[in-house]
């Protein structure tokens, strides 16, 4: 900008102090907005954990529910959690790296290709409260499965499905042509080559993003909401046909309750509830890194 | 190798028999029919989710009217004698909670999309991607929750004739939720506008700003007003913040400093509520919905009108 | 390397001469979409002969070699006719599957290309994915291959490496090592030395004088002075068409026609 005075213009040395002013100005306002930003998540995450880690304690995870907030635990929660996921986590990687591969690989480019991604990004725009809807009529009512694990898990995974199909599409696109063309060379056929060469280097990338999507199921409430999973659960599910309650409902039951030890026991399930998807989170963080540099 | 009669290696025997026994499986023929028939369950749960709610609103205007439903701007499921279905006041809450989402989170989200693409330096970009990361990562019931126990207070805090219940609050937290969303995607529209054209505003003497704001932010055009329609049609469909937050009664006045209901916090205070099933109390969350996945679907489509009618070539 | 199935085969078509062809192209043409990249080509490649096709970007040459093993398949919107026998068998024939063609027909490609695998594993992929479990014929056929390919001798120690760990010049001479594996009749060479360096690229020029005793080798190369080193024959491409067929020798020394002069003299191209 210095070069500028050498016009040796007054009037245009003034205006340039202006307009450097103004981005200055900008350029702090913008920064202000990105510090807000960064503090919302830092006061989010200090008031909850005030909040609910005195809360804490092994017996607040050894715990069922109770009407008692000295007593109340999160056990039934967490394990009907897990019971969830175990039914969310293979149903929606398969059918989703099905889709991806088929869309991929074999899908011719037409009308009807283009008419199924289209749809496929449409769902995934798709409120979550409406998944719960579908649930509560195919899965609750037309299936007959009930406010089951089943129900559940089978809703939750066609909401994070979308993401899944996107991701490992990504994953699969990003494999290079030439190690395809390898392959074909030595007159592998299309699923060997699918199989053994494109699968195995796209599975760090369909990881990464499935393990986001699974965290996204983790932390989803109104589906299961709607779809009348119980609050109140004093036992343990045994099989996928049982009722159960998860984190979140659990979470959510606590917060809707006047009084302010409920809202301190909300606080320390939604820690647990956040170290889970941390750790979630990380672990796909590390698969990303672990065979970023190949 | 060396050998050069006309025995064979063990490798061209085994081969010698493929190419006599048919060289595909039946799997070939198979596994993309199976393929298919996986992706088919994307395209069938569209289906479902479309027949579903037509379906069972079709049954809930079997007892209310569809003119009622648009036209009247009461809603009174609950009264035993009359029950006054007219949608007007969910509507009203969600746009309520919308707009303030919007007004909070467009400014904000684009300024830090501006920031990040045109002005952070490599190691601020580093720390702030992961911090919107976790915020786009963290529970709508967490979100929910801080609205209620943090921002509410605060709000009353500062301005007393604020209710427990109100769309400021949840409005504001739903707008915190949406940041990420408009950020990642306008800031990459943003980064994808190419370096030469950045560098020829620059070389031509104009500042940061001016290259941003002439620039790169027509240019990226298409791109941010995907990113924010995006935004609010996630804040349209938002749930749990605002069943937590926002209360549950249906209102037609602009207040927004008490309770209201949303569509979809409707949807959830029948849910958890004892409505039976077959009721018409019960068919009505389908009739809300179908209005809600209306909105959204629309904002959707949209989105994708934009960005690909305005998308720059390059 | 003897081919019986096939062998009974081609007596009935190899005519006056006694050369045996591995391949002759007959009137075939070539289009991608509108664009027609391969003009009525005409070409007789006989039996262990190194036959080095040349000619100026964008000449077909590329494209010529890719349908020889049906590569050119996976390129969306490749339509052809005319016909091209592989010892006898019309390639594009719907009973000739393009699995049994390109087993039967190895490849090297302009970039070295493995499987983000072990060196070990890069050549026993071929025979793992054709149904050959025996563990000591892949270990025997491993060693054999990577023998044949002049790399034994740098990674005997470390087969178990990953093969990214090699230099370029290596990673294509395992290429050439997975092509091997199984001991296929012809070798297709797509510029296999294009991304390489000079030293690198001298080690594979030796090597395809070495195979050459026991494979026919048709090479692809924008490097005349490549093709005069090493073929017996050479091809000259241009838009399409084959300008001219003949002997290296006589290409380079005393062509037929004058765009093959321009070419090799440097005029164009």
């Amino acid at each position: 900008m210095e070069k500028v005075e050498r016009i040796n213009s007054e009037e245009m040395v003034g205006r340039i102090d202006g307009r450097l002013a103004k981005n200055k100005v900008v350029k702090g306002l913008f920064f202000a907005a990105t510090a807000f930003t960064s503090i919302i998540l830092i006061v989010l995450l200090v008031r909850i954990i005030s909040q609910g880690a005195p809360y804490l304690s092994w017996d607040f995870l050894q715990n069922f529910a109770s009407r008692r907030p000295e007593q109340a635990g999160i056990k039934a929660a967490v394990i009907g959690t897990i019971w969830m996921m175990a039914v969310v986590i293979p149903s929606a990687a398969i059918f989703g790296v099905g889709t991806a591969i088929y869309l991929e690989e074999y899908a011719k480019k037409n009308a009807v290709t283009r008419w199924i991604q289209m749809n496929i990004s449409n769902l995934a725009g798709v409120p979550s409260v409406v998944f719960g809807l579908l649930g509560l009529t195919i899965f609750v009512r037309l299936f007959g499965f009930g406010n089951s694990i089943l129900a559940a898990g089978f809703t939750m995974a066609l909401l994070v499905l979308p993401v899944i199909i996107v991701a490992a599409q990504e994953a699969i696109r990003a494999v290079p042509g030439e190690i395809k063309e390898a392959s074909y060379g030595l007159g592998a056929t299309k699923w060997q080559t699918i199989s053994r060469v494109v699968l195995p280097y796209a599975l760090p990338g369909i990881l990464t993003g499935s393990i986001l999507a699974f965290s996204r199921a983790v932390g989803e409430t109104a589906p299961l909401v709607v779809i009348g999973i119980p609050t109140f659960v004093a036992f343990l599910p045994s099989g996928i046909f049982d009722s159960f309650t998860a984190l979140p409902m659990q979470i959510y039951n606590w917060t809707s309750r006047p009084q302010i030890e409920f809202h301190n026991l909300a606080a320390a399930g939604i820690i647990v509830l956040l170290v889970v998807l941390i750790l979630m989170n990380s672990v796909a963080v590390w698969i990303r890194n672990r065979f970023q540099s190949r | 190798m060396k050998n050069t009669q006309k025995e064979l290696s063990p490798v061209q025997q085994l081969l010698e028999k493929k190419y006599n026994g048919g060289f595909l499986n039946r799997s070939e023929k198979v596994i993309p029919v199976v393929l298919f028939l996986m992706a088919a369950v994307s395209v069938l749960t569209t289906i479902g989710i479309v027949l579903t709610l037509i379906f069972e609103t079709f049954i809930f205007f079997g007892d209310v009217s569809i003119v009622e439903f648009l036209t009247k701007t009461e809603w009174y499921p609950f009264s035993e004698t009359e029950a006054v279905y007219g949608i007007w006041p969910l509507v009203l809450g969600t746009l309520k909670i919308t707009l303030i989402a919007s007004l909070f989170a467009v400014p904000i989200g684009l300024a830090v999309a501006l920031y990040l693409s045109e002005y952070a330096s490599s190691r601020t970009r580093k720390i702030m991607k992961p911090i919107l990361e976790v915020l786009a990562g963290v529970p709508t019931i967490v979100y929910g929750f801080f609205a209620l126990t943090f921002v509410t207070p605060l709000l009353r805090d500062l301005f007393p004739t604020v209710e427990m219940f109100n769309a400021i609050s949840p409005g504001i937290v739903v707008g915190i939720m949406i940041i990420p969303t408009i950020v990642s995607l306008s800031e990459d529209a943003m980064s994808s506008v190419p370096e030469p054209v950045r560098n020829g505003a620059l070389a031509i003497g104009a500042t940061k700003w001016e290259t941003a704001s002439k620039v790169i932010f027509p240019a990226a055009l298409s791109g941010i007003l995907a990113s924010i329609v995006l935004g609010v049609s996630r804040a349209i469909g938002e749930t749990m913040i605002v069943s937590i937050a926002a209360g549950s009664t249906p209102s037609a006045a602009l207040d927004l400093t008490s309770s209201l209901q949303t569509m979809t916090s409707y949807i959830v205070q029948v849910t958890t509520g004892d409505a039976g099933f077959g009721t018409t109390i019960y068919y009505s969350i389908y009739a809300v919905g179908f209005t809600l996945f209306i909105f959204t679907l629309s904002m959707n489509v949209l989105a994708q009108f934009i960005s690909k009618r305005f998308r720059e070539e390059y | 390397m003897a081919l019986t199935a096939v062998n009974s085969k081609k007596d009935n078509q190899s005519t006056q001469s006694e050369e045996v062809l591995v391949y002759n192209t007959k009137n075939c043409n070539l289009w991608y979409g509108d664009h027609h990249a391969l003009k009525n080509i005409n070409l007789e490649i006989k039996e262990k002969d190194v036959t080095a096709i040349i000619g100026p970007s964008g000449c077909g040459k590329s494209t010529y070699i890719k349908t020889l093993n049906r590569m050119i398949d996976l390129v969306p919107g490749v339509k052809t006719n005319g016909s091209i026998e592989y010892r006898g068998r019309d390639i594009f024939n719907k009973d000739f599957l393009v699995e049994e063609l390109r087993t039967r027909v190895g490849m090297v490609f302009q970039k070295p290309n493995p499987f983000p695998k072990s060196i070990y594993e890069n050549i026993a992929f071929g025979l793992k994915i054709h149904g050959i479990k025996n563990k000591q014929i892949i270990n025997e056929t491993v060693e054999k291959s990577l023998r044949g390919a002049a790399l034994w001798d740098e990674v005997k120690d470390r087969i178990h490496e990953p093969a990214y760990g090699l230099s370029g010049g290596q990673q294509q001479r395992l290429c050439i090592a997975r092509c091997l594996a199984l001991e296929p009749d012809v070798i297709l060479m797509d510029e296999p030395t294009s991304a390489l360096d000079p030293v690198s690229t001298l080690k594979i020029e030796e090597l395809i004088q070495e195979l050459k005793e026991q494979y026919s080798i048709i090479i692809v190369t924008h490097n005349m002075q490549q093709a005069a080193r090493i073929s017996d024959k050479t091809a000259f491409f241009l838009n399409g068409e084959v300008v001219e067929f003949d002997a290296t020798d006589t290409i380079f020394n005393n062509p037929a026609d004058s765009r093959t002069n321009d070419y090799i003299s440097g005029r164009f191209g």
